[in-house]
Formats: structure tokens, C-alpha cells, sequence
């Protein structure tokens, strides 16, 4: 990391709150997210799918979806077979069903696409098809899915694997794991279920696929996250299927995103039987999903069945932590990890505390739901790992009798043991964890809450205070361990500086709505001076934009980030020797000021960038290339790790069991901040997605695998009535490893939030002998724990 | 299927439409007139995505039928700025960093007028209660309240002082 030098509001490098480029267009409602465009010709898929979590599909009849006046085609598995296209390959390796031949393997699955001249028409056209089917055993519990009699719900993958279980995956060492355990004074063990959620972005999924059979163009219109890893995928898919679409002629384009948090990562079947259409029909062909359909069939994030066991000293000295965890994935593990991770980063789960000894298992499992294991805005399965470490470290504080802060500030990382290598073996590159929970202590008042809590408690009354001192682990990653279907995790960025002094940049990650076209400007407007306002940001289109991997996993600022400084520089350094020529000087006698170089000590003699950027194409040096560019792909030499200490205070309604936050602290630390206004908004965002699944959201299924929350009137997204009014504090520990120190912020909150929640509400509750309660804490389990206490 | 003609007037000018009487309004305003700022976000009202003005009420327009709309003035996102004029709510959602992806935000902003409308010194819990039938995934809503408030104050400041903006626009002329 190089020294950060200050910018003037004018040109608005980093530490500067920069309004948004992109709002103006987004206030006005001329944003242009994919159901706003529409192309001549265009028809339009919807999408028939199972009442039924498994089933035989004995027969498809079509034959009165036909007559409709509109639909134009009706596509089944069986056609798509013929291409062998009825299966596709998820990220994490494995298959799943683009539409299925002979069974359903959950509820809401695809079944056939009709394919018609309107909303509507293809909207009648799903009414009409008659699908036949015969109800097979469903299996919905993750642990009956492992037991020997338990159907087998993927005989497609062979004889030797005539099993529900779909990998083992380990991490550190289990033999001293135990014997440190074994020794320990204290042995705190729990099961901690992590349930299944669903991101739920406000705009859902979509594509408008256009093949041009003439020009054998494919164009791609789509809620894509990660839109040239699609183009690859699309052309190795197409490439198996036999069909003369190949990478040079498939055009991806995102346009504007409403939103993504993890589920516009993956490739769901709409998107491919919009393109198998249109390359059929030879027209553009649009799918839009409904809500429901987003929120039943599209990738779940978490459901991880964690029981974890940790052991301390008498005092509450933490020495060593085991974990064992089922993950059910539903049918097909579509997950979106990194494929040397296929539990993600869950072994960061020693979080911010000093173990000597540690050992985490997972465990994947099949059952009829739909496949997944998405993140939920959050990097790789940090969330579930956080939330595990912070329930643990707080029950074992209470069972030691050391107030949870104290315990926490005794077992931290401290600040001169960075870099910090970690028992199950990751290297923290930087933190001061005490100076982040200090700063929410004093923020929030602690001691006095705390007299105010024995007071309450002595009247009857339920207040709990709960803390979370996370760490996070993001910018996935380093190409020694970090690649996607064999992608190598790297990202980058293209900058052209044109004549007159104005830039465009073109990065290889994408916004969902954290600001790139304005952040990445600040990033450009820092290293070479130019005024943010001259800097225009372009992305999300595979034909322009240099190659990446994506957003997600808080990468963007972390390794795209990353390559657009690094681009930056490359191009100062060429600026460097235009200016030498341009001012008669030698390069080591030049120095850099944001927006000119300078001759030494004759601040005078000098030249502006932008009188810089004239030169490169209309007076550079002899044997000097013209033109102002540079390109860059970034490959990190380690993750990064921000940090936080977290205080909530809730008060507990005796009668109806709700929890009501009073108070919420955040103490954030992402590193060297950009845009302060922006950092405060991702994490306004985020303590509100932490919210979310610590008292609301959960998808539920009954015994027959029905979706019981597949509705916006089931599945409870936090309006501005329960979100609180969310405090924050910074603290800024630099990433040591980062070109400009940054870390990545939009996920930090959602993993830190949901245990300071879980933990208030348990220590409202530790005196009624209330250990633990799995998130969403919701009324009715509240009221059921508080009834059987003989209190409500 | 057969059809029903319809007039109404959308943002201030006269439209016209031949419409399926189960054409909901939102696909009147999307797909017939080709105003794709109201976005739609669910199928159970929830929402709000798709907040516009019907006769100077708000309302959801994913939950009214095309035909409902016959002769009603209808307002949209598209209809909130005057010339080039940014609304009050518009510059403030802005300046406040009260939107991120943005899909919520006109349904957002039609909300917040309405209620504005209603009632234009809502206190904090007043704006909460009043937007909450709009749901926003990025924001945590707190930008979002303090826009309403920036707007409030500004739409105040205004209506108290009409007869030095009236002057304005007559010396501009």
C-alpha cells in the first residue's frame, strides 16, 4: 500500500463523499433494468412448474396450450434432450436440470417453457399444459436424506455413488482439535441451525436472449452478476451441445441491476431456455420471473446444520474449537464457491479470537428442494461461520460468569500478532479488534445499559444486550486457491485517457447498486488527478469490458478495485516520462502532486495532467508509443479481512414474544474508505440484511416439500417500520497488502449483524435458562419459550 | 379476447388505449406506453415497486386493473420533474444517498409525495409508517427517511414563501 495523498473536493479522489453518477438517471425512472427493454420481434417464455417436490412425469400434454391464440411454441425436456441441453453444469460442478425428462426433484421446478407473442398468451399458455404425474418420497430433512433406507435422489451420478451425501470437506487438525479439548477446563457444546434464506432483490431475474441467425450472434440480455463467466459458460454448454455458437459471437449485456446479494450469481434454467428459444425460433425471447417463482425456485442461501464445541480455561481462556456440519443443498449443489471450497470460506469460523487448536466439517447433502447455497450477501459462508463463533464465544462467556465483552477482549487477535495465521489456515492481513469493540462500548453507554438491564431484570422486565466481533474474509482470490470452473479469480480494468484529459474505464466487475460509476471514478480521480466528473465508468458488457469474474464476495473493491489503481499507475508512469519530455527535466526529478507533475523544488515548471494526456497524441517522444492506456489484471496476494464490533440492545415483549430492537452500534472497519457516504449506505444496507434473518426471513418447507413462505406475504422483508435506526462508527486499519489499503464493506454487516441480535435476545433470556435460539427470532418463539417458563 | 377502449390522462397528456380488461395497470403504463420507470418487484402488493398517483391518491399499480383507470389522472416517476426541474423528493433521494440499485426508488418517491401530501411535517415514525408498504433492500431505509425530511423542508420552505417564487418565474419570463 502506497501513501494515500489528499485530493481537493474538485477532483474527488478517495475519502471524499462524491455524489452518485448513476442517480440521476435511477430518480428520474430512466434506469434501464432488463424488463424495461424491448425488441422488435421479441416474444415472450414463461414457465410451467411442479406442484410436487419429487415425481415421475408420466406425460406432457400441450395440445390446448397450442390453440391458444399467441403461443407460438411449447418446449419440453424432452425436446431439449435432443440438444443435449436438459441438463446444464451448475458453478460448483455439479448438474442440474434445465428441464427434466422423467422427474421433478422439488417443488416449483421447471417442467416446460411456452414461448408466445405476449406476457399474457405465454400466461395462458402455463395454464393450459397438462402435466401427468405420479408423487415419489419426498425427502426434506437433510439427516433422514443420509440415512441408509433413504431414497437415492440422483441416480444420475452412477453406480458408485448410490448416495444422498455429496462431499466431505475438512479443515485443520481434528486429532489436536480433540486432545485440546479434551483438556480443557470448560467444554461449551450447541447445534446452531442456520436456516434457509433468500436474498429477495427488489427487481427479480430475467434475460432477453437474441440469436441472430444470420450474423450467428448471440446477445444475451441478463440479471447477471458475473457476466463474462456466463459467456464462457454459455460457449463450453453450446460447444458440448454441438451448436455454432462460440465465444467470439455471444455478447453478454447486464444494463442496469436491481439488486443481486449472491442470486444473480448463478445460471437458472430460464435464462438457458430463453437462449435454446430464441436460437429455435430465430426471434429475441424475453423471461421475466415473478416474485414467486424467484422466491421458490431461484438459489437459497445458507441451511447449514452447525454443532459446534469449543473449549476454554476456568478463567474463559478459548483454547480449542470443533465443528461438525450437515449443509443441505437441495437436489443439485449449485452453489457459487470457489472450487477448492466447496463448504466456501466456513473455516474462517475461528472469527476474531486466538485459538491454538481448531478443526471444522462439513458435510453436503441432497434433498427435494431447490438446489443452491448461493451466498445471501455475504462472502462464501462467512455468515454461517460468524454467527456459530459469536453464539459460542457468548454462551461460554455466560457459562464462565466474565461479561461477553470482557471474555472477547481477553481471547482477541491482538494487534501485533498480524499477520495472523489462523489454525485451520488462513492469513489475517490486518486488525485491531479491541479498538473496534472499545469504540462500540463507549458508542453505546455499555456500563450504564448493563445497570439499566439488572434494574429491568429485578422489575420483570426482558432486556438483553448482545455483542458480535466479527471477521470477515473477502476479495476472492488469490489464483493459487481461488478459481470458478477453473476461472482464475483475478479482475481487472481498462483505462483510456482520450485528449482532451477525460477517461473512460471499462472494469470486469458489475453493480447491483453499490455505485461503481462513481467509486471506481474516485479510485482514477485519486491516482491520476483528473476530476471525478471527467471520469466515466462502463461495465457489464462482454463485448468492451475487460475479462472478470464479478461482484460478489465483496470483491469489487478488493481486487477490481485493486486493478483499476494499479492501471492508474501504469498510466502516471507513462505520464511521468511525457511530462520529463514536455519540461525538459529528467524523470527522478519530477514529483507527482495529485492532477501535475512538477520539477523539484520549482513548483512552477510544470505540467496538468490533462496538458499531459494532450501530449500522448499530439506531441510525444520520439520512440514513445502515442496514446494514454493501460490495462490491468489483478491477481491478489492474499484476501482481505475488515472487521467489527457490534452492540444491540433489544426489549422483549412478554405478551407477544417480540423482540424490539432499541439500539444498534456498529463499529466498522473496511480499511482506507472511498467514498465515506457510500461506505455508511452499504452498511445501512447490510445491518438491515443482518436484520432480516435474525427475527423475519426463513424459507420453510412441510414433510411433503411444499414451499410454505414462497410469497412476499410469507417470506418477511424488513420494512422501515422494524429497521432501526442504525448507529455507526469507523475505525481504519489498512489492508497492508491492498494498492490503496481498502478491504470491501458491502457485506461486513450483513455477517456481522444477525449473533449480536441472537446474543441480545438470549442474554435478555439467560436467566430463565434460555441457552440458545436458531435465528429468525420470531414472535411465536419467543412466546413458547416465555410460556413454558411460566412468564407469558 | 376482446377489448375495452380507455382514455386517461398520464402525466398531464391524453392517452388512449384498446386493453384486455385483465391488463393490469402497471402492464398499461410498461408495455403499452413504454413508461418503465414503475417497476414491478412482486405479485402480492407487498412491494410497492410500482407506486404511482391515481386522482391524486397513491396507489399500487400492480393491484388495479387497466380499465379501473378509465378517465383517471394518472401520475407516474416520469411526471415528477418540471422541465428540467428536478422534484424536491428527486433532488433529495440524490443528496441524501437514499437509493442504490434504484429499482425501488420511483415507486419510493411516489409514496413519499403522497405522503407528503398528507401530511407535510410527518415526524420520523410518520415517514417509517407511511413508507412501509415499499419495501428496499439496499438502503436499510435510513437515507431514505432523511430524504423524505430534507424534501419536507423544502417543500415547507416553498409553500411559505409563494409569492417570491411566483416573482422569480415572472422576472425569468
Amino acid at each position: 500500500m502506497t501513501e494515500i495523498l489528499q485530493t481537493s473536493p474538485e477532483i474527488g479522489g478517495m475519502g471524499h463523499s462524491v455524489k452518485r453518477k448513476e442517480d440521476p438517471r435511477f430518480i428520474r425512472g430512466k434506469g434501464e433494468y432488463i424488463d424495461d427493454l424491448t425488441l422488435p420481434g421479441m416474444l415472450w417464455l414463461d414457465i410451467v412448474r411442479s406442484p410436487y417436490a419429487h415425481a415421475t412425469i408420466k406425460g406432457i400434454d400441450a395440445s390446448e396450450a397450442l390453440k391458444i391464440p399467441g403461443v407460438a411454441a411449447v418446449v419440453t425436456g424432452k425436446d431439449l434432450e435432443g440438444y443435449k441441453l436438459h441438463w446444464m453444469p451448475t458453478l460448483a460442478g455439479d448438474m442440474q436440470m434445465v428441464l427434466p425428462t422423467d422427474t421433478v426433484m422439488y417443488q416449483s421446478q421447471e417442467v416446460a417453457a411456452v414461448i408466445a407473442t405476449s406476457r399474457y398468451a405465454a400466461a395462458d399458455g402455463v395454464a393450459a399444459v397438462l402435466v401427468d404425474y405420479e408423487p415419489l418420497p419426498v425427502v426434506v430433512d437433510p439427516h433422514k436424506s443420509l440415512e441408509k433406507d433413504a431414497p437415492v435422489l440422483r441416480p444420475d451420478r452412477g453406480e458408485d455413488k448410490k448416495t444422498n451425501h455429496i462431499w466431505h470437506w475438512e479443515s485443520g487438525d481434528k486429532a489436536a482439535a480433540d486432545a485440546a479439548l479434551e483438556a480443557s477446563d470448560v467444554r461449551v457444546a450447541e447445534d446452531i441451525y442456520i436456516p434457509r434464506i433468500h436474498v429477495a432483490s427488489i427487481e427479480t431475474c430475467g434475460c432477453i436472449a437474441d440469436w441472430d441467425p444470420v450474423r450467428q450472434q448471440l446477445t444475451l440480455h441478463m440479471t447477471s452478476q458475473a457476466p463474462h463467466a456466463i459467456r464462457t459458460v454459455l460457449a463450453l454448454v453450446a460447444a458440448g451441445a454441438g451448436l455454432p455458437i462460440s465465444e467470439q459471437n455471444i455478447r453478454v449485456k447486464t444494463h442496469d441491476i436491481g439488486g443481486g446479494f449472491g442470486g444473480k450469481v448463478p445460471v437458472y434454467p430460464g435464462y438457458v431456455l430463453a437462449v435454446a428459444a430464441s436460437f429455435l425460433i430465430g426471434k429475441p425471447v424475453k423471461w421475466i420471473e415473478d416474485r414467486s417463482e424467484n422466491l421458490q425456485a431461484d438459489s437459497f442461501a445458507r441451511d447449514y446444520h452447525i454443532h459446534a464445541e469449543i473449549g476454554a480455561t476456568r478463567e474463559g481462556r478459548i483454547q480449542a474449537l470443533k465443528v461438525k456440519t450437515i449443509a443441505d443443498h437441495g437436489y443439485s449443489d449449485a452453489a457459487a464457491d470457489p472450487s477448492k471450497f466447496p463448504a466456501g470460506l466456513f473455516n474462517v469460523i475461528t472469527g476474531s479470537y486466538d485459538f491454538d487448536k481448531a478443526f471444522v466439517e462439513v458435510d453436503g447433502v441432497y434433498t427435494n428442494k431447490p438446489p443452491g447455497g448461493v451466498a445471501y450477501r455475504c462472502s462464501f459462508r462467512v455468515t454461517e461461520a460468524v454467527h456459530a463463533i459469536e453464539r459460542m464465544v457468548d454462551i461460554l462467556a455466560h457459562d464462565v460468569g466474565k461479561d461477553p465483552a470482557q471474555l472477547r477482549l481477553e481471547n482477541f487477535i491482538k494487534p501485533d500478532q498480524f499477520p495472523y495465521k489462523t489454525p485451520t489456515g488462513w492469513e489475517y492481513d490486518s486488525g485491531d479488534y479491541g479498538r473496534a469493540l472499545h469504540k462500540a462500548l463507549d458508542l453505546i453507554g455499555y456500563a450504564d445499559l448493563r445497570k439499566e438491564q439488572a434494574e429491568k431484570r429485578a422489575r420483570g422486565e426482558l432486556m438483553g444486550i448482545g455483542i458480535s466481533s466479527f471477521t470477515e474474509i473477502v476479495g476472492a482470490g488469490p489464483s493459487h486457491d481461488f478459481d470458478i470452473l477453473g476461472l482464475k479469480m483475478f479482475d481487472s480494468c481498462e483505462i483510456r485517457v482520450h485528449p482532451t484529459g477525460k477517461v473512460l474505464a471499462r472494469i470486469g466487475v458489475q453493480t447491483q447498486g453499490q455505485g461503481h460509476e462513481t467509486t471506481f471514478a474516485q479510485i482514477i480521480a485519486q491516482e491520476l488527478g483528473f476530476p471525478v466528473a471527467d471520469i466515466k465508468i462502463e461495465y457489464g458488457d462482454t463485448d468492451t469490458a475487460p475479462y472478470g469474474l464479478g461482484t460478489y464476495a465483496s470483491r469489487s473493491t478488493p481486487v477490481a478495485g485493486a486493478a483499476t489503481a494499479v492501471a492508474a499507475r501504469k498510466i502516471r508512469d507513462k505520464a511521468r516520462k511525457l511530462a520529463a519530455h514536455l519540461l525538459e527535466a529528467s524523470e527522478e526529478d519530477l514529483e507527482w502532486t495529485p492532477g501535475e507533475f512538477h520539477v523539484k523544488g520549482s513548483p512552477d515548471r510544470k505540467k496538468t495532467i490533462q496538458e499531459i494526456a494532450f501530449a500522448a497524441y499530439t506531441n510525444h517522444p520520439a520512440g514513445m508509443e502515442a496514446g494514454l492506456e493501460a490495462v490491468d489484471y489483478y491477481d491478489p496476494p492474499n484476501l482481505t479481512f475488515p472487521f467489527g464490533s457490534y452492540i444491540c440492545v433489544v426489549d422483549i415483549d412478554k405478551g407477544t414474544g417480540e423482540v424490539k430492537v432499541r439500539r444498534f452500534v456498529a463499529v466498522d472497519d473496511c480499511g482506507n474508505i472511498i467514498n465515506p457516504m457510500i461506505v455508511d449506505g452499504q452498511i445501512h444496507g447490510g445491518l438491515t440484511m443482518g436484520l432480516a434473518p435474525a427475527l423475519y426471513e426463513q424459507i420453510t418447507y412441510d414433510e411433503n416439500g411444499n414451499n410454505l413462505t414462497g410469497t412476499f406475504m410469507d417470506y418477511l422483508l424488513p420494512t422501515a417500520v422494524e429497521t432501526p435506526a442504525w448507529e455507526l462508527e469507523k475505525t481504519v486499519t489498512p489492508s497492508p497488502h491492498h494498492p490503496i489499503g481498502a478491504k470491501g464493506v458491502g457485506e461486513s454487516a450483513t455477517v456481522g449483524a444477525p449473533p449480536a441480535i441472537a446474543n441480545a435476545v438470549v442474554d435478555a433470556l439467560w436467566h430463565l435458562g434460555v441457552r440458545n435460539i436458531d435465528i429468525p427470532i420470531t414472535p411465536p418463539k419467543v412466546w413458547a419459550i416465555l410460556h413454558e417458563k411460566g412468564i407469558a | 379476447m376482446t377489448t375495452q377502449h380507455i382514455t386517461l390522462t398520464v402525466n398531464g397528456e391524453a392517452r388512449d388505449a384498446d386493453v384486455e380488461p385483465r391488463l393490469l395497470l402497471v402492464h398499461l403504463l410498461r408495455d403499452v406506453f413504454g413508461l418503465t420507470g414503475t417497476h414491478i418487484g412482486c405479485d402480492t402488493s407487498n412491494c410497492g415497486a410500482c407506486t404511482i398517483h391515481v386522482n391524486g391518491q397513491s396507489a399500487k399499480s400492480c393491484t388495479m386493473l387497466a380499465v379501473q383507470a378509465d378517465g383517471a389522472e394518472v401520475r407516474t416517476i416520469e411526471g415528477m420533474v418540471a422541465g428540467t426541474e428536478l422534484h424536491p423528493l428527486q433532488q433529495a433521494f440524490w443528496d441524501q444517498h437514499g437509493l442504490q440499485c434504484g429499482f425501488c426508488t420511483p415507486g419510493m418517491i411516489m409514496q413519499a409525495a403522497w405522503l407528503l401530501d398528507q401530511n407535510p411535517q410527518p415526524s420520523e415514525a410518520e415517514i417509517r409508517a407511511g413508507i412501509s408498504g415499499n419495501l428496499c433492500r439496499c438502503t436499510g431505509y435510513v437515507n431514505i427517511v432523511k430524504a423524505i425530511q430534507q424534501a419536507a423542508g423544502e417543500l415547507q420552505a416553498s409553500a411559505s414563501a409563494p409569492a417570491a417564487a411566483g416573482e422569480a418565474v415572472a422576472a425569468e419570463a
